[in-house]
């Protein structure tokens, strides 16, 4: 029972002016201008004509920034795919916990999301650096470990620390770290809805926990799983810190170019145009997102 | 006491590998965190090997003016940023939950884009337009020349305060609204002694979710922030990308403790509120 604007004119302005207003000159404007930017050109060093020409696009599709775009799409992939399989066992454990657990564990996953996201990168350094607290460890086993070989008359070569900072496996690896939260929270939101009466029926009737797991579990809680895939694969392929300060050379993503455009290269329109084959990609995951959600509605519904 | 009973089929957090999966999990996430906090303390240059407890980093960011600067600056544009988004997401949720208009959809299109709009598109439109179409003046007095960057939190985070809200509108009786209005109350009235009182949780939850959005983010406003407008995490950014000492460590703890602190007020205060609404109502 919505009431037609109409009918309270003056509250109506009241409400919706500011918001609407704010969203417009602050939010829509400033897309719409580095969109027109991605049609335009440098004509020199300050000025940029927009001449309606695609070659910022043409260049986004050739073979280095095409490749830098499939790479950050694959790291994105990678990287939900393992926080899907870490998070799905653990979502599990807080659904069926107690009332009382169920609550600290959720605060006990939620709280690292809670930090500051620089923090926990700049954190991730400090563990994996070569002089770093996994290799620290690593080299105080191997060193004693080379003691009582010695003892034996067969001392272990040196240790060599590990290279596990400033590479690709450095830049998934920080990428599961920050995201994993962004996918147990949706999972548990769907596991804790599944009808829990569906399960032990399943189970009484002699399937075994895996087959339960595969062919109730899975599918009752697949609107859940498709939104945490969602929310952490979007914000993996735009995804800027994490590879700036834990990958090396090779491990740059879409975000690290765009930023280079605008901030070092002073290329504007192709930076808007690299944008906006970000955003593309975002618009076409929700997309998809949306078609398959509205699938399953009509099938439950048919 | 110790259940000695075996697990029950459901029972999923008495089965050993579900705990030790759990436990993996929670090493993962939280030795980078209890690591950096803990050696903040150490006694070393080389922040590897413990030589002994000191304050002494602490007190070395107390004197580095320039963290200290940054710091503030964070506080402030979190705190102007929150209180704005608070307004602006209240009147969104109430326009959206009260009215039937035209361009209602497409409204509601355009608010869901901040939340999906990837930070680094957001960044780089915010600097085009600080640059080209509405030029921040440089020699603004502090607070005012952080102005630019309170602009483009602000526009991020209301649309995620305009959903908390939105989502406890949703539980308010509207025979309450009309009742007031049978008895002759104005629409301030209403507002100001119904609703309000009614959506206080929401508006505490989403001021909070506002100051953590403002207070995290480095993208946007790496972008928008110039020489003399550093805030804490594009600070921490530049000492980061050098090398990694002790003092971002001291640093870096004490805004962990302030964000845990934050986080447990919230949950004890909507802890109450919730009680309080269940009794009261």
């Amino acid at each position: 029972m919505d009431e037609h604007w109409k009918r309270a004119k003056g509250v109506f302005a009241a409400v919706g002016g500011p918001p609407t207003f704010w969203l417009l000159a602050f939010f829509l404007i400033p897309l719409a201008i580095i969109w027109t930017y991605s049609f335009g050109e440098n004509t020199d060093l300050v000025h940029i004509a927009i001449n309606g020409t695609f070659s910022n696009y043409g260049h986004a599709l050739n073979p280095l920034y095409l490749g830098i775009i499939v790479k950050s799409f694959w790291f994105a992939a990678l990287t939900t795919l393992l926080c899907l399989v870490i998070g799905f066992p653990v979502a599990i454990a807080i659904t069926f916990a107690s009332e009382k657990t169920k609550a600290w564990l959720l605060l006990l996953i939620m709280l690292p999301f809670w930090t500051n996201l620089l923090i926990r990168t700049y954190a991730l350094m400090a563990v994996l650096r070569t002089e770093g607290y996994i290799n620290f460890t690593l080299a105080f086993f191997w060193n004693h470990l080379s003691q009582l070989t010695a003892l034996a008359g067969h001392p272990l070569a040196p240790f060599h620390p590990l290279e596990l900072l400033h590479n690709n496996f450095a830049v998934v690896f920080g990428l599961v770290y920050v995201q994993l939260p962004f996918m147990v929270l949706p999972l548990y939101a769907a596991l804790d809805r599944l009808d829990r009466s569906l399960l032990e029926a399943s189970l009484d009737l002699g399937a075994g926990q895996f087959t339960t797991f595969r062919r109730v579990v899975i599918p009752l809680a697949t609107p859940g799983i498709i939104s945490g895939i969602i929310v952490t694969l979007i914000p993996s392929i735009g995804a800027y810190l994490t590879p700036d300060l834990l990958g090396g050379p090779e491990s740059m993503m879409i975000a690290n170019v765009i930023e280079r455009q605008f901030k070092t290269a002073n290329n504007w329109p192709f930076g808007s145009a690299l944008s906006f084959m970000l955003m593309y990609m975002t618009f076409v995951a929700i997309a998809v997102q949306a078609i398959v959600s509205r699938g399953r509605k009509k099938a439950e519904a048919a | 006491m110790r259940d000695k009973s075996p697990p029950g089929p459901l029972e999923y957090l008495r089965r050993p590998a579900i705990r030790a999966w759990l436990i993996g999990t929670c090493i993962f996430l939280y030795t980078p965190l209890i690591t950096l906090m803990a050696f903040s303390f150490n006694n070393s240059k080389r922040n590897v090997v413990w030589r002994g407890f000191t304050l002494d980093y602490y007190v070395q960011v107390l004197h580095d003016t320039d963290l200290m600067v940054a710091f503030g600056n964070s506080l402030t544009i979190a705190a102007v940023s929150t209180l704005m988004s608070v307004i602006l997401g209240a009147m969104t949720a109430i326009l959206l939950w009260r009215f039937r208009f035209p361009a209602k959809p497409a409204l509601e299109g355009a608010l869901a884009l901040p939340i999906v709009v990837p930070e680094i598109c957001m960044g780089v439109a915010m600097l085009v337009f600080f640059t080209q179409v509405m030029p921040w003046p440089t020699e603004m007095p502090w607070p005012l020349n952080l102005g630019a960057i309170i602009i483009s939190h602000i526009s991020f985070s209301f649309s995620f305060v305009a959903i908390v809200i939105r989502a406890r509108l949703a539980s308010f009786n509207r025979e309450l609204e009309e009742a007031a209005k049978d008895l002759g109350a104005s629409e301030w009235r209403i507002f100001n002694d119904i609703l309000i009182p009614h959506i206080r949780p929401g508006l505490v939850a989403g001021g909070l979710l506002a100051f953590t959005l403002s207070l995290d983010d480095f993208v946007i406003t790496f972008f928008t922030s110039g020489p003399d407008t550093t805030t804490f995490p594009v600070k921490v950014y530049s000492m980061a990308r050098f090398s990694p000492t002790p003092e971002i460590n001291a640093v870096s703890t004490v805004l962990i403790i302030i964000t845990v602190a934050l986080t447990a007020i919230a949950l004890r205060l909507q802890g109450t509120e919730m009680a309080s609404d269940v009794a009261g109502g």
